[in-house]
């Protein structure tokens, strides 16, 4: 009988080059592979085929010294393999590599596994001058054994009975200070204005100047009250993210036991531990969870560094959360517009074509995974709102902070304001005019009927934020 | 700067709200025409739905007969739509736009009020 010719190899200790092992340009990537595709500058010297099996290497089964034990199994199932390397367009010094990572290398269920070796020690491995995760293509048969969205953007419709809209929120300021009464109050102000939602601030959390049970319990009665007022469903985003996990289902308990409709949780500052943990308690107890993302900054923004959006995006939806915030393109936060319109497909669509255009490296399968909503959040007021239903459609939640809480005649008529702009932007797109080019002509026809809406469009028509985006798609 | 008393109460009939739509004015019968035709453009199918004001925030109102499963037309939705509000006065009246691909409400929002707006 022939031997297969690797169980021939004998131990041969030393330093090899990483291509030698990891670098395939002939290999044709499988369904059930995890594909990357990291954006790597090598260092001085080292070639790109090189850089790119070291980058396939150190993020799977190699390490930086052949060692006996490589040779009990069979890295040939288990190794990561760079397949293919492209040029980034316009830049010198930055190239793509493609890595195929073979599915039984990943817990099921577990994007923190995923995470931990595709941006585990590979980031710090000097070879390389700078690395960004730029995307990653779950395979379906790795997606369907996470939890995903714990309701999904349908059922959350029927829940909340809205239809044939985006949602509108609206975070309550200042962030931080106010009693947790007086934090109620401006709750109720909002919803009874025509909001669907409010929600903390991400940094309140359990403060002295507001413990989260008295602010639980006067939100709850907010919401309530504004309920029974305008015959409409609303919540308040409870953010129940603590220092521990025991602490946030406390708090998660809380709220459903306070009859509230929504949660909230910070899912990088706590975890994708924490964050799948409490997606599965939503899901058991039919509780709706708001996903905020401090920190993605720090990670996505640095084109040569980190992790873009868009794969933070993939983790969320498959780690669970039925908003999670996208930016605005629009408002006082970095997007660019084609990029943003790429991740918003990744939240809510079942399958998503590769499309460079969009910054979208792979088709992206998600089969039955319910979708998310996107969360269009940060410096945003009523003259944004025809460019944001054009951009985000219905699917999605536009929530003002300032752009509510601001306007002269206090909270109430601020949501007012803004939910009539919906609305005639809404009315107007479905009779077919085009929404962001007659924005002026539709915003001022619905601000005849509406004192609010005339008000908020004087108030802050020279509000604009232009500055140059800082995180381009690299195109040709 | 003068500011402004936001006049909504829980005693006033007319506070409350009914979903999509119901922050502009009553539409009028060419504003409705125009969205039965988005209905009917997305292929969605048109059903009507009617309810006492008092039990306006359940999830389940009276169907008017079944959803007009292949109609394409908008004139005789119409006129479904006035049958329904002749027959049920003093009931809310509205739209649905189902989305059976989506397993959703593309669109839903009252044509007629029961009570005054």
């Amino acid at each position: 009988m022939m031997l297969p010719t690797d169980t021939a190899k004998a131990f041969d200790a030393g330093v090899k080059d990483y291509a030698l092992t990891y670098w395939d340009p002939s290999y044709q990537p499988k369904d059930t592979d995890l594909l990357a595709c990291f954006k790597v500058v090598a260092q001085q010297g080292v070639p790109r085929e090189e850089a790119a099996a070291a980058v396939a290497a150190e993020s799977s089964t190699g390490t930086w010294t052949t060692v006996w034990t490589d040779l009990l199994t069979d890295l040939e199932h288990y190794k990561g393999r760079a397949y293919r390397i492209e040029p980034v367009p316009g830049d010198e010094q930055a190239f793509y590599a493609f890595v195929a990572y073979p599915l039984d290398l990943f817990e099921e269920g577990s994007v923190v596994n995923v995470l931990t070796s595709l941006v585990g020690n590979v980031f710090g491995f000097k070879a390389i001058r700078s690395l960004r995760l730029e995307d990653v293509r779950f395979p379906l048969v790795f997606v369907l054994t996470c939890g995903g969205p714990p309701n999904g953007i349908t059922v959350e419709r029927d829940r909340m009975d809205k239809y044939g809209r985006p949602l509108l929120g609206a975070t309550i300021k200042p962030k931080l200070g106010l009693s947790a009464k007086n934090y109620g109050r401006a709750v109720y102000e909002v919803l009874r204005g025509g909001n669907d939602f409010t929600k903390d601030d991400e940094n309140v959390n359990s403060q002295p100047f507001m413990r989260w049970r008295d602010r639980f319990e006067f939100v709850a009665e907010a919401v309530k009250s504004a309920q029974a007022e305008t015959g409409e469903r609303k919540g308040h985003y409870l953010n129940v993210t603590a220092g521990t996990v025991e602490d946030m289902f406390e708090r998660a308990e809380f709220a459903k036991h306070l009859e509230m409709p929504i949660i909230m949780h910070d899912f990088l500052t706590a975890g994708f531990t924490a964050n799948t943990s409490l997606a599965n308690w939503c899901r058991r107890n039919g509780m709706l969870l708001h996903i905020h993302r401090a920190m993605h900054a720090v990670l996505d923004r640095n084109p040569y560094h980190g992790i873009h959006f868009r794969v933070l995006t993939k983790a969320l939806r498959l780690s669970g959360g039925d908003h999670l915030h996208s930016g605005t393109v629009v408002g006082k936060l970095e997007g660019d517009r084609q990029a943003t319109l790429g991740w918003i497909d990744l939240m809510r669509e079942p399958f998503i074509r590769e499309d460079r255009g969009r910054g979208l490296f792979f088709d992206q399968d998600f089969g039955h995974m319910p979708g998310l909503f996107p969360v269009a959040s940060g410096g945003i007021h009523v003259w944004h709102i025809p460019a944001l239903v054009s951009i985000f459609g219905d699917d999605s939640v536009l929530q003002f902070g300032g752009g509510t809480l601001g306007h002269p005649w206090g909270n109430a008529a601020g949501a007012t304001a803004n939910r009539v702009a919906v609305e005639a932007c809404v009315q107007a797109r479905n009779e077919g005019r085009a929404v962001e080019a007659e924005a002026r002509a539709i915003l001022t026809g619905a601000a005849k009927a509406s004192p609010e809406l005339a008000i908020a469009m004087d108030t802050w028509k020279e509000v604009r934020f232009e500055y140059d985006v800082v995180d381009k798609l690299a195109t040709t | 700067m003068s500011t402004q008393d936001f006049p909504s109460r829980r005693d006033d009939p007319a506070s409350r709200k009914l979903g999509t739509l119901s922050y502009l004015p009553a539409p009028s019968r060419e504003q409705v025409t125009s969205q039965v035709e988005y209905i009917l453009a997305r292929g969605w199918t048109c059903a009507i739905e009617h309810v006492e004001p008092a039990r306006a925030g359940h999830t389940y109102w009276y169907m008017w007969k079944l959803p007009m499963f292949g109609e394409r037309d908008p004139e005789p939705v119409m006129e479904e739509l006035d049958r329904c509000h002749q027959a049920h006065p003093g009931d809310h009246v509205r739209l649905i736009g189902y989305d059976r691909r989506r397993q959703t409400q593309g669109l839903a929002f009252v044509v007629y009020r029961g009570d005054p707006a």
